[in-house]
């Protein structure tokens, strides 16, 4: 069974290559434009992991983490958050939203893999 | 003008080497091109004339969906020119990316001469029709120009170009 | 399929063209007075979304150099630094870089450095320069080898914890070995065992970790026993919180692979847990010869053991019970698992995009227009076989063009892109005029979303260009000049476009002092293209502009003067079917007016006989048909005459006579006239042998094949496979004899 994961991204060209490593990792590529429409997206689905950008239009990381986390069938999904903004303030953020950890952007395809197995066993 | 056509002959190729000729005829006089310029051969249609063209441009035909203009080479030459009939044919031919048909009386030979073979035309006074050789050659006593093709187009589309 | 990295690197930069767009619009916002936060957001994520994408494409100076504009805009969002027009005219200069930037990254030529750095000396100077230091750090983040750097960079900005900064990977590990297999040079190396004590905390669970899979990735590792108990009493069974951490894990992990490995397992939870890792002194090989790739079976069970304690997070829910892809093929084919929901749901988001190859297109333009005159004879020749006009063939011919025409305007449209991403940049070349002639100016535009043809707006770049130079340059005022004219010291260029029947008007307008015609004309005398001393109207004065060899500038400036002229500007506006007028105010500004074709392929004309030949005038042109009556016919000249249209006479012209197809009439009384009307308000009675139909024609330039002939706009292929002649009414009128004197053809060579 393969592994899915939502990616959510505003950058196209991030989803791209997000769906580029995830596909090639054999896993189940499901992508998203923004938090509102990750949300949108886990109205009918439940995917193992979750990748999410943070700085994004209508809702951003944090506020998408959020909102994961106080749905019920989806409160436990690991989600991994994908940015430039490596700051230790940021890290501290995002994990205050409730993300399981974090990938540094630009993403060597492997790492993500390698996170993605870390959060997902 | 007149040292271009003296030039072209020789410039410098291999005296021997073949060169491959369509000749046409047009009225009495034979003339001929450089089969490398030649596209197609095509019977005549008739023209849509362009306003405020020069004499010798018969206007432009439609060439498979694209606008081709056609030149009048006899009005061009300024030789008596018989009008266009069904008999007519024009020569397709492709020069330094344009594409121009040439009204010709009809398409006679294709001749294969070594390059060496073909006179510069002797100077003349006063002939217009010298600027438009290229040169001479004989074949069986008969005499072929060889065109100038370049100087035979309308001047309008190198204008253009 | 071509390399699909290479595919998403095209894609990108698209998507770079998309954001400039987005941060020019946020960065107007800003230049109008609006700094709010979500302005700035979308300025800051244009700029961030570049640096991602082009980071991962190692685009290096790009990255640089969006790291460093994102940094100013990071300080703008914080409030540290406030937004003045000096700082929003920076960020201009900033954007207009960054497209530079990106056009060169993406034409693998790196932009001269000359360029950028002034600029980047500018951020530095507002953003205060904090720690160059950490900007070089930060940079090599984007090196190429990314491998081992972004968890350096998670280490080296943790800062506090001094055994992250060694987290980096070394360089020769490869990449594959998360996968578990040992890197044979380091299975050499002598085995360590590790002693790892873990306690989480609640907020692991809480943030989705799960102990499980970090054991299971210590297992790739090498050789693990675990032991758990209880942190603190475990309550009674019916106060269990799922959630609650109470257990420790003390492992045993006998590895070959580094201390740096073994911390990277459990980076996520950095701070989230109570942990240590310490190499055991006596460590030893417990089972030599055997490789950490191995033990799995054997380590399975204590881990499993320990980890089925009631403090497991995800009992239910292990990973693969997802509910399946809604569609398999999801990550090839379609962004989004719902595309038409999703995009339904969004008020501002785009609608979803192909990106086709423009030869394809082009191809698909080509193969309707032959369309086009394929059913145009297939027209004739049912109207030449008399059929009735009810039968089934003429309503089926006539359904079949109905279709053609919606095929032809969709295809057109494919083409069709709004001139927005053309008026940005001339937003650039105001800014750039601006600073080179020192005059305040600005930009504004109207009317972006219009839309023409792509290759227009292609071609239309470099007019726009000379022309918007020359609004600033000799259009504006200087500063001080403006000031004492009463108006404000900042000059405005207005730059619009609109669609106006059946044709897009694109203006050019300052608000500077207008032309001044006295010495416009005395130039015009200098430079023998007029002769002295003749009294023109000021619309006639204006026109000398477009003469060959006019230039407006007394001393040549080093921006507009480039050898380019108003008259280059004219002829590529005429090549593009289009037109160029201007109307000047003294005092209050000069307007030049471009009008259009909306398509270079398709247009709707009247097809009309004269003497033998078969026309096309454009429909747009005609305003009304007349047949005219001796009433109306009136003589002005000896050899020319008027035609009273209501209340207003306007001049005839025999089409006929005016292209050489034959002489004037002797009388009019009886014919058929074309009322052809011009934007610039110029009429006149166009005066044909018959009207034959009306219909849509694909146009096919005479340009290319044969060049420009005087009052023919284009040719077109007619049903029986005729050429026509499509007529160009402005420049036939503009050269119109006037009189019924015909001109031969021979006067008239070229």
């Amino acid at each position: 069974m393969s592994i899915s994961v939502l990616a959510v991204d505003d950058s196209r060209t991030m989803r791209d290559m997000l769906r580029l490593a995830l596909v090639e990792a054999g896993m189940d590529a499901h992508l998203a434009e923004d938090g509102q429409d990750g949300l949108e997206v886990l109205d009918q689905l439940k995917p193992d992991a979750i990748i999410t950008d943070i700085n994004m239009p209508r809702l951003d990381g944090f506020g998408f983490i959020d909102a994961v986390r106080g749905i019920d069938r989806l409160r436990n999904i690991p989600i991994l958050v994908l940015t430039t903004e490596s700051a230790e303030e940021l890290k501290a953020k995002a994990r205050r939203a409730g993300a399981t950890g974090w990938i540094v952007k630009p993403f060597d395809p492997e790492k993500l893999v390698r996170a993605l197995r870390m959060v997902t066993g | 003008m007149d040292t271009i056509t003296q030039d072209a002959p020789q410039d410098g190729k291999d005296r021997n080497e073949e060169v491959e000729l369509l000749s046409f005829r047009i009225g009495e006089h034979e003339y001929s091109v450089d089969i490398m310029s030649v596209r197609e051969i095509r019977g005549w249609t008739r023209a849509t004339s362009l306003p405020r063209s020069p004499h010798y441009v018969h206007g432009v035909i439609n060439l498979r969906g694209t606008v081709l203009p056609v030149v009048d080479l006899a009005r061009r030459l300024g030789l008596e020119a018989e009008e266009p009939s069904e008999r007519s044919v024009i020569i397709v031919v492709d020069l330094e990316g344009r594409t121009v048909g040439v009204r010709v009386d009809a398409v006679s030979d294709i001749l294969s001469i070594p390059r060496g073979e073909m006179q510069p035309p002797p100077e003349m006074l006063n002939d217009d029709t010298e600027r438009f050789v290229r040169g001479l050659i004989v074949i069986e006593d008969r005499m072929v120009r060889v065109l100038h093709l370049e100087a035979v187009l309308p001047p309008g589309t190198e204008a253009a170009a | 399929m071509s390399d699909p990295m290479q595919e998403i690197r095209a894609s990108f930069f698209i998507e770079c063209e998309e954001l400039l767009e987005a941060l020019h619009d946020g960065l107007e916002a800003m230049s109008d007075g609006a700094a709010d936060g979500e302005t700035i957001n979308i300025v800051f994520r244009a700029v961030h979304s570049i640096k991602g994408g082009a980071g991962a494409f190692s685009l290096d100076q790009l990255v640089g150099f969006a790291h460093k504009f994102e940094n100013a805009l990071d300080a703008v969002r914080a409030g540290t630094l406030s937004v003045d027009d000096g700082l929003v005219r920076l960020f201009f200069k900033c954007g207009d870089i960054l497209s530079d930037l990106v056009r060169a990254s993406r034409d693998d030529e790196p932009l001269d450095t000359a360029i950028t750095d002034p600029v980047i000396a500018e951020l530095l100077e507002v953003t205060g320069d904090v720690g160059g230091d950490e900007e070089a750090a930060e940079e090599v983040d984007f090196a190429p080898t990314a491998l081992s750097l972004d968890l350096d960079d998670i280490g080296g900005l943790a800062g506090a914890d001094d055994a992250m900064a060694d987290l980096a990977l070394p360089d020769d590990l490869p990449p594959l070995d998360i996968a578990g297999e040992p890197d044979p040079d380091e299975a050499a190396e002598q085995e360590t065992t590790y002693r790892i004590v873990f306690s989480p905390e609640p907020e692991l669970y809480a943030g989705g970790n799960e102990p499980l899979f970090l054991f299971r990735l210590l297992q790739e590792l090498g050789k693990v026993e675990s032991s758990v108990e209880a942190t603190a009493t475990l309550p009674a069974l019916d106060e269990l919180q799922p959630n609650a951490a109470l257990l420790t894990w003390t492992l045993t992990l006998v590895t070959n692979a580094d201390v740096s490995a073994v911390e990277e397992v459990f980076e996520f939870v950095d701070g989230l847990c109570g942990l240590s890792i310490e190499p055991l002194s006596d460590d030893r090989p417990e089972h030599p010869g055997e490789e950490s790739g191995l033990p799995a079976a054997e380590t399975t069970t204590p881990i499993e053991a320990a980890t089925a304690t009631p403090s497991d997070p995800l009992p239910a829910d292990p990973p693969g019970t997802s509910q399946p892809a809604p569609a398999g093929d999801a990550g090839e084919e379609t962004e989004d698992p719902r595309p038409a929901a999703a995009s339904g749901a969004k008020p501002v988001a785009k609608s979803a995009t192909v990106r086709v190859d423009l030869e394809r297109i082009d191809r698909l333009v080509n193969l309707v227009g032959e369309l086009v005159i394929n059913q145009a004879m297939l027209a004739q020749s049912v109207a030449t076989a008399g059929l009735p006009s009810n039968s089934p063939v003429s309503s089926g011919l006539d359904e079949f063009q109905h279709l053609t025409r919606n095929i032809q305007e969709s295809v057109m449209m494919i083409r069709a892109q709004p001139v927005k991403s053309l008026f940005q940049r001339m937003g650039r070349i105001v800014r750039e005029a601006s600073t080179a002639t020192g005059k305040d100016a600005r930009l504004v535009t109207d009317g972006e979303a219009t839309e023409i043809d792509k290759t227009v707006i292609e071609r239309l770049s470099d007019p726009l260009t000379h022309m918007i130079r020359n609004a600033v340059d000799h259009g504006l005022e200087t500063g001080e000049q403006r000031v004492a004219a009463g108006k404000p010291e900042r000059g405005t260029v207005r730059l619009s476009a609109a669609h106006r029947s059946g044709r897009v008007v694109i203006e050019v307008a300052d608000d500077g002092g207008g032309i001044n015609r006295a010495r416009v004309q005395s130039i015009a005398e200098e430079k023998g293209l007029i002769a002295p001393g003749q009294s023109l109207a000021d619309q006639e004065i204006d026109n000398l502009l477009f003469l060959p060899g006019f230039s407006t500038a007394a001393e040549v400036s080093n921006l507009s003067g480039r050898g380019v002229g108003m008259d280059v500007v004219k002829s590529s506006i005429s090549a593009l079917g289009g037109r160029i007028s201007i109307t000047s105010t003294p005092g209050r500004g000069t307007c030049f007016s471009i009008s259009l074709p909306l398509t270079l392929a398709v247009l709707d004309g009247m097809v009309v006989g004269v003497e033998d030949e078969t026309m096309v005038v454009p429909l747009n042109a005609i305003a009304e048909t007349l047949t005219l009556s001796e009433t109306d016919i009136r003589p002005l000249g000896p050899q020319t005459r008027v035609v009273l249209v209501r209340d207003a006479f306007v001049p005839l012209l025999d089409l006929g006579a005016e292209l050489g197809y034959r002489a004037p009439r002797a009388d009019y009384v009886g014919s058929i006239a074309l009322l052809i009307s011009q934007e610039d308000g110029s009429r006149a009675a166009l005066v044909v042998d018959q009207i034959e139909d009306q219909r849509q024609v694909v146009i096919k330039g005479l340009q290319d094949s044969y060049g420009h002939v005087p009052g023919v706009a284009a040719a077109t292929i007619l049903g029986d496979g005729q050429i026509a002649l499509i007529l160009d009414p402005a420049d036939l009128i503009a050269n119109a004899s006037g009189k019924s004197a015909p001109e031969t053809a021979l006067q008239k060579a070229g």
